[in-house]
């Protein structure tokens, strides 16, 4: 609970990912900010943070994408993506595509210092404490890159996964080298992507934990692709990819592969 | 052998196919990475020491013409002779002529990456001299006639057994053992007389010092000292970035250099060379060198974001750290520099147009930036090419239409809205037991993962019927 007894105002950006491929994360989102006091609002005409648009140079498309995305958050409190690289693209990237335009500029900065990656904003801002739940399950845990190195995702996430008994822990090897990802890149390079994720596939099958916990759906995405693709037949190993808000909510037990 | 920025998507093709090229990368890099970090840790306020290293940069490059003309004044002084290079043609040209005025046969020459950049291994060899490569690795190079793949490690692709065969082939005298002893006492054996034969010795610079118009340079293996010291002619190459105002700045970077490229505190040896020999002198060149190269690097300087990447010290930090590095390895790029700093300078001297791939081949992970002595934005600088390689229209016609139509609908929400309900529906229909294996204009995708079928509507769709 934060210490104030007014509730935080907080736009949610459940981002374009989210909202087509994964719902269950947005709901999570929603559910963990209630928990933790916020009063979360879901803009209905949000779209994407316009990162394949920044990531492929087209820095007009981006500004065009970034400018919407300003005039749907800057009323709240709070903009909080369940996602690092999309709340980077937000936080530092939008001023750099809007550095021409001063005006916009101010706008995106003023954005910029209330905008935050979900796990973090719960523990840094509202120094949620969750109620004891219990998973009996082993997990282990994917960085990624955009929420460590440019929103700070470091320990909150395994803070807050520290409430849920009977969830064990076990490290991945290089946890906090890139998965292969990259957005444009696995299309663009998907040969070279293709071999990164199969190294990073096999040492998550090593650890031999039930679920694959990370704060980023894209990331999650990619090495639960590979993780299928490349099963090996007749292996009974299965190895689920879950947000780490949607084992935080409740949500494990009807998201794991049966 | 030499492989060129615009045949990337081949080069990586080739290297994929290499799986003992990965084994031979990982080994290296991997425990590089182990003992820089290490050795960061280990060190009181490394980051502090990060913030002064940039700032020494800085305020070098900033004052670049200043330190130089000091820098020339003070080497003048001490008995060398400088020459300015605008760029790799010039700069080798002066190389070979001054070889030939010293009427040069056997030339030794020690690890320097500017001296690949000015393309001088090529251009001695044209010229009928016989080059000799004093560090190590370079020679293991020379012999395999490569190049490097790795700007610390030149010979990192090659394995253990390569070398073995190489040795054989090539050294006059017979091999001992495969064992490592042996085969570094052979390449010493082979080397130590072609030090000795030597009518010029050229070698690189880790650092100019203005104050005193030295040079700095560190290796492991006391091949510059050797190359420096023993012939009557000196050459030394460096590009004009290489510029401090005095020993006290260059302290603080070779703390950085060293730490950062190969984890260790200090280099075996690390030497400032000083002009020719005195009157009183026991020994060292009788004819001292120095040509200052500019090759792109006053054209960096114009650039804000590019400037920044004059602060690079060539430690190899960024490539150590690097995913892509580490799958496909230094030759792939085609470039002199490999690695995420490769790719931002490479479009400078080869052009954007010839290495427009080389930006894309990054996930923009930011693992090269963290540890990066100088604190130079890399996934900055490349995302930078992308813009300009998009500007210049450089994308192919599919990738544009792609993210223009993307751009288009994101700004339309209703008809985004719409859009995206539709591609789940479709998903959905091409998924089986909640996986999709292929996916119409995500071939790139399904080719080698499956995808995880989304749930049976989005999450705006569902959110709207709650609130309903």
């Amino acid at each position: 609970m934060n210490n104030q007894n007014q509730a935080l105002n907080v736009g949610l950006f459940v981002t374009c990912l989210v909202d087509v491929m994964r719902p269950t994360i947005g709901f999570a989102a929603l559910t963990l900010l209630e928990k933790a006091g916020c009063n979360v609002t879901v803009p209905d005409t949000q779209t994407c943070c316009g990162q394949p648009a920044f990531n492929s140079g087209d820095d007009q498309g981006a500004a065009k994408i970034a400018k919407q995305l300003i005039q749907q958050f800057e009323q709240y409190d709070y903009l909080v993506a369940p996602s690092g690289s999309c709340a980077a693209m937000i936080k530092v990237h939008f001023p750099e595509v809007l550095q021409d335009q001063p005006d916009w500029l101010q706008r995106s900065e003023q954005l910029s210092e209330k905008t935050y990656e979900l796990l973090s904003f719960l523990v840094d801002v509202c120094d949620y404490e969750p109620k004891e739940t219990q998973l009996d399950a082993k997990y282990t845990y994917h960085h990624s890159c955009s929420g460590l190195r440019e929103m700070q995702v470091t320990t909150q996430p395994k803070h807050l996964l520290s409430s849920v008994k009977g969830l064990d822990y076990i490290e991945l090897k290089n946890s906090t080298e890139c998965c292969g990802f990259g957005g444009t890149f696995c299309v663009k390079y998907s040969d070279i992507s293709n071999q990164i994720v199969g190294e990073k596939a096999d040492n998550v099958a090593a650890t031999g934990a039930d679920i694959l916990l990370g704060g980023d759906w894209g990331c999650l995405m990619n090495m639960a692709g590979k993780l299928n693709r490349d099963k090996v037949s007749g292996s009974d190993q299965k190895i689920s990819a879950m947000h780490t808000a949607e084992v935080l909510a409740g949500m494990a037990d009807d998201l794991m592969q049966k | 052998m030499k492989t060129h920025p615009e045949n990337f998507k081949q080069n990586v093709s080739k290297a994929l196919d290499n799986p003992m090229l990965k084994v031979a990368i990982r080994r290296t890099t991997d425990n590089a990475e182990k003992k820089r970090s290490e050795v960061v840790n280990a060190f009181p306020d490394f980051q502090a020491l990060r913030e002064q290293g940039t700032k020494i940069k800085d305020h070098s490059i900033q004052n670049l013409g200043f330190y130089l003309r000091k820098f020339e004044q003070n080497a003048i002084a001490n008995g060398a002779s400088v020459h300015w290079a605008r760029d790799a043609r010039e700069a080798s040209t002066i190389v070979l002529e001054l070889c030939q005025k010293a009427n040069a046969k056997s030339v030794t020459r020690s690890k320097s990456m500017l001296g690949e950049e000015i393309g001088l291994p090529y251009a001695m060899d044209n010229a009928g001299l016989n080059r000799v490569e004093t560090d190590l690795a370079e020679h293991i190079i020379q012999l395999a006639n490569e190049t490097p793949s790795h700007i610390v490690w030149p010979a990192l692709h090659k394995t253990r057994e390569e070398v073995i065969e190489l040795f054989k082939q090539h050294h006059e005298k017979e091999v001992q053992s495969e064992e490592i002893q042996d085969l570094v006492r052979s390449a010493r054996g082979e080397l130590r007389k072609k030090f000795l034969e030597a009518d010029v010795g050229i070698t690189g610079a880790n650092f100019l010092l203005a104050d005193s118009g030295a040079i700095g340079t560190v290796t492991n293996e006391g091949n510059a000292e050797l190359t420096a010291s023993l012939p009557k002619t000196q050459i030394v190459t460096a590009g004009i970035e290489k510029i401090v105002p005095s020993m006290a700045h260059a302290v603080p970077l070779l703390r950085l250099l060293v730490r950062s490229a190969t984890g260790a505190e200090i280099t075996q040896y690390t030497t400032f060379h000083n002009g020719p020999k005195r009157q009183d002198d026991a020994d060292g060149p009788e004819d001292y060198h120095i040509v200052l190269v500019d090759n792109g690097r006053t054209k960096m300087l114009l650039e804000e974001e590019m400037s920044k990447m004059l602060r690079c010290i060539r430690c190899g930090a960024c490539m150590n750290h690097c995913v892509v590095y580490k799958h496909i390895g230094g030759h792939a790029y085609g470039g002199i520099y490999p690695g995420p700093m490769g790719s931002a300078i490479t479009p400078v001297l080869d052009g954007l147009d010839r290495s427009k791939n080389l930006a894309h081949s990054c996930t923009l992970n930011g693992r090269c930036q963290e540890v990066c002595p100088v604190k130079i934005p890399l996934p900055t600088l490349l995302r930078a090419w992308r813009a300009k390689s998009w500007q210049r229209g450089y994308e192919t016609v599919a990738n544009r239409f792609g993210i223009k139509s993307f751009v288009f609908f994101a700004n339309k929400p209703i008809l985004y809205r719409f859009l995206s309900n539709i591609a789940v529906k479709m998903m959905r229909l091409l998924s089986q037991k909640g996986w999709i294996s292929w996916l119409p204009l995500a071939g790139a995708w399904t080719k080698n993962r499956d995808m995880l079928a989304p749930a049976s509507s989005t999450f705006m769709q569902q959110y709207k019927k709650q609130q309903k």
